[in-house]
């Protein structure tokens, strides 16, 4: 009895080369894969070949699907972005979907509101660009204020955020509704195009995704290059560091959240302002959870993000198709978004450690 | 007034109920330091594997050959089945590869919410069954069957005795789980590996141990609360995301009761209230207001969350290693 050993024990990895660590993720995505396709093919008893032709349509098929695909991938990627510098300073920040909402809100009240009395559209959406990144700010500076002076935990503050903008955002639409007792807004100052985004060469979508674009390269700049990055990551190392090195912990905590939620305010107003040109209390849709997934499973590298929110959105996409044209619930683009999930997360472990069996006869 | 309490405490009741089975499951689980944001999941997966089987059994039976045993337990054991699997497969991800628990947690959520709203809205079209639309009737009347002598004792009868057993089984759940934390040695041990896992190993408890069993049994148990929400609740009717946010009320809870299964008993109850306070108030023509006061629990949740932090009590604080993983080689 007393000689229990076990079979096998877990060790930590030396840093793997970077292509060995990419094959294991590889590895894991086309297993992933594969477990997503046996699922479909049993729940719809299509033939594989034809169901990814089916998913191909779903985010290909068309010129309209593409910029959708790319629209959505540029709102996920957007949000992800956002909570990046959060996440690198290991603050909890599970509140992108409440910062988000914040600044759709607050870029629809500007519309709304505002929408008769201005008339020049630039004035309009520098407006519209204050409030809403103002009030995803503030959304971001409650929960950080919180946790530097009280040590408040962030991520329970911030989960409630999210709901505390979720029902301010149901209560303004009943109030603005169109017409009443609809419960919908309905296209805000759709014969003015008053702080509608511009379309860029006759694209609705092309402005969201050039504005991404650029935000991804700022950002990675932002955290790799700049001094306040650096102060981001020491903080995220080990706060007792960060405080011996002279940094104010405290201080650095308020502003990034500062920076990530103004950040999501702003993809509010992409949002309200540039795809839906409306208000609805799910105009996030879960990506702010989605986000927080995205970003942490890419190691906070602005490259890998785009790749995994390029995964999810085709995914997305193509499950949309394939249930549509099965008359299937369309949730099930989520289940396949969980398998996938799952594998990612836990490929991670076999980067990070390896397991060693015990041999045989020899005391471990 | 007598009269709005006797018709608003049993509405109140019944919305807390799922509320007190999310929150004792919950709490059970973050005892062990295992901060699960997919409780909202998981609900979803007991409450869509409970329907699943009964679902099968009630569609497949000829009509009036129902066996009122089977009708009950074929449900409830699919729940448990259902919620135990997704919360072993958290703990898997969490305990066994040592992934972060939030960014699991919320997976668990995305696919959970989605495996649920996918087989309640596709469920007929896969089985081929020739019925319009998810109608558990026969199965929920089973499970709502009440005390047969509870209407005749008037006021008294339709607060405390006019609710199915599921009610009662939540209630004697958050009892015993307080009772288990508090008083008994496995509480303790739980306790321990939430506060501080490293002194619990070199205490020789097994942690990884602790923090399965924890996880997985607060997963049935938050599981069934789903089943009550959509057996009992909605009369077997299931629509498409009725479940609709109350997984994150029973996250706020476990926060609202400072981690005690036995103030949740009433503050579920408070919390049901507040949720359905809206149909009556008087709002006259402004309609809007009422999605006001569904902001409240999470204010009042956001208030407790900070008071406790001011306060800086000790036993009023979240477990200590709430959120953090735990490997024994990096100590």
């Amino acid at each position: 009895m007393k000689n229990k050993r076990t079979l096998f024990h877990i060790v930590k990895r030396e840093a793997l080369p970077w292509y060995q660590a990419w094959m294991i993720r590889g590895a894991a995505i086309l297993l992933a894969l594969i477990v997503c396709s046996l699922v479909t093919v049993m729940v719809t008893g299509l033939n594989p070949l034809d169901l990814y032709k089916s998913m191909f349509y779903g985010a290909f098929g068309t010129e309209r699907k593409t910029w959708v695909l790319f629209q959505k991938l540029a709102i996920l990627l957007g949000i992800s972005l956002a909570v990046t510098p959060a996440f690198k300073m290991r603050f909890w920040n599970i509140g992108a979907e409440g910062q988000v909402m914040a600044g759709a809100l607050a870029c629809a009240t500007v519309m709304i509101t505002l929408g008769n009395k201005i008339t020049s559209n630039w004035l309009m959406l520098l407006i519209m660009l204050v409030v809403s990144v103002a009030a995803g700010a503030l959304w971001g500076f409650l929960p950080a204020f919180f946790k530097a002076h009280w040590n408040t935990n962030e991520t329970l503050f911030t989960l409630m955020m999210n709901y505390i903008a979720i029902q301010l955002a149901a209560y303004f639409i009943i109030i603005w509704e169109v017409p009443k007792g609809s419960g919908k807004i309905g296209m805000i100052n759709q014969n003015t195009r008053i702080g509608w985004l511009p379309y860029i060469g006759g694209k609705q979508y092309a402005i969201i995704i050039i504005l991404i674009a650029i935000l991804t390269v700022l950002l990675h700049i932002y955290l790799k290059y700049s001094k306040q990055g650096y102060e981001i990551a020491v903080v995220g190392e080990s706060e007792r560091t960060a405080r011996y090195a002279g940094i104010k912990v405290e201080w650095v905590i308020i502003r990034t959240m500062i920076l990530s939620g103004a950040l999501c305010g702003f993809i509010g107003m992409l949002l309200a302002g540039g795809t839906d040109h409306t208000l609805s209390t799910d105009i996030v849709g879960g990506r702010g959870f989605t986000a927080v997934m995205v970003s942490w499973l890419a190691k906070f590298n602005p490259i890998v993000m785009i790749l995994t929110s390029f995964l999810l959105v085709f995914l997305q996409l193509g499950a949309k198709e394939v249930a549509t044209s099965f008359y299937l619930n369309e949730s099930f683009s989520e289940i396949l978004t969980g398998i996938i999930l799952f594998f990612i997360i836990g490929c991670e472990f076999f980067i990070t450690y390896k397991i060693q069996f015990a041999k045989s006869g020899k005391e471990a | 007034m007598l009269n709005f309490l006797v018709t608003f405490i049993p509405r109140a009741i019944m919305q807390g109920i799922p509320l007190l089975y999310g929150s004792t499951g919950e709490i059970l689980t973050e005892k062990s330091g295992n901060l699960n944001l997919g409780i909202p999941g998981i609900m979803y997966m007991g409450a869509i594997s409970s329907v699943i089987g009964a679902f099968y059994y009630e569609t497949f039976t000829p009509k009036g050959m129902m066996n009122p045993v089977l009708a009950v337990l074929i449900p409830l054991v699919c729940c448990l089945i259902g919620s135990f699997l997704t919360g072993l497969l958290y703990c898997f991800l969490t305990v066994s590869l040592r992934a972060n628990q939030n960014v699991t947690g919320l997976a668990i959520t995305t696919f959970g919410v989605g495996f649920g709203n996918f087989f309640g809205g596709s469920l007929i079209k896969l089985s081929n069954a020739e019925v319009p639309a998810i109608v558990l009737g026969g199965t929920s009347g089973y499970i709502k069957t009440t005390l047969p002598f509870a209407n005749k004792l008037g006021w008294f009868g339709q607060v405390f005795l006019s609710y199915g057993f599921l009610a009662y089984l939540a209630i004697v759940i958050a009892i015993v789980a307080s009772y288990i934390l508090k008083r008994t040695r496995t509480g303790l041990h739980l306790r321990a590996v939430g506060e501080s896992p490293a002194t619990a190993d070199a205490a020789g408890i097994n942690v990884v141990k602790y923090k399965y069993v924890a996880t997985c049994v607060g997963s049935m148990i938050a599981g069934l609360g789903g089943l009550y929400y959509v057996l009992d609740y909605s009369n077997g009717i299931w629509s498409h995301n009725a479940f609709g946010d109350r997984g994150w009320l029973a996250i706020a809870l476990v926060i609202f009761t400072i981690w005690r299964p036995s103030v949740s008993i009433l503050a579920s109850i408070l919390f049901g209230g507040l949720y359905i306070l809206y149909l009556y108030i008087p709002t006259g023509t402004e309609m809007a207001i009422k999605e006001i006061y569904k902001m409240f629990p999470y204010i009042i949740t956001l208030l407790v969350l900070i008071i406790v932090s001011l306060r800086k009590k000790r036993e009023d604080q979240p477990p200590m290693s709430l959120g953090l993983p735990y490997f024994r080689e990096e100590r």
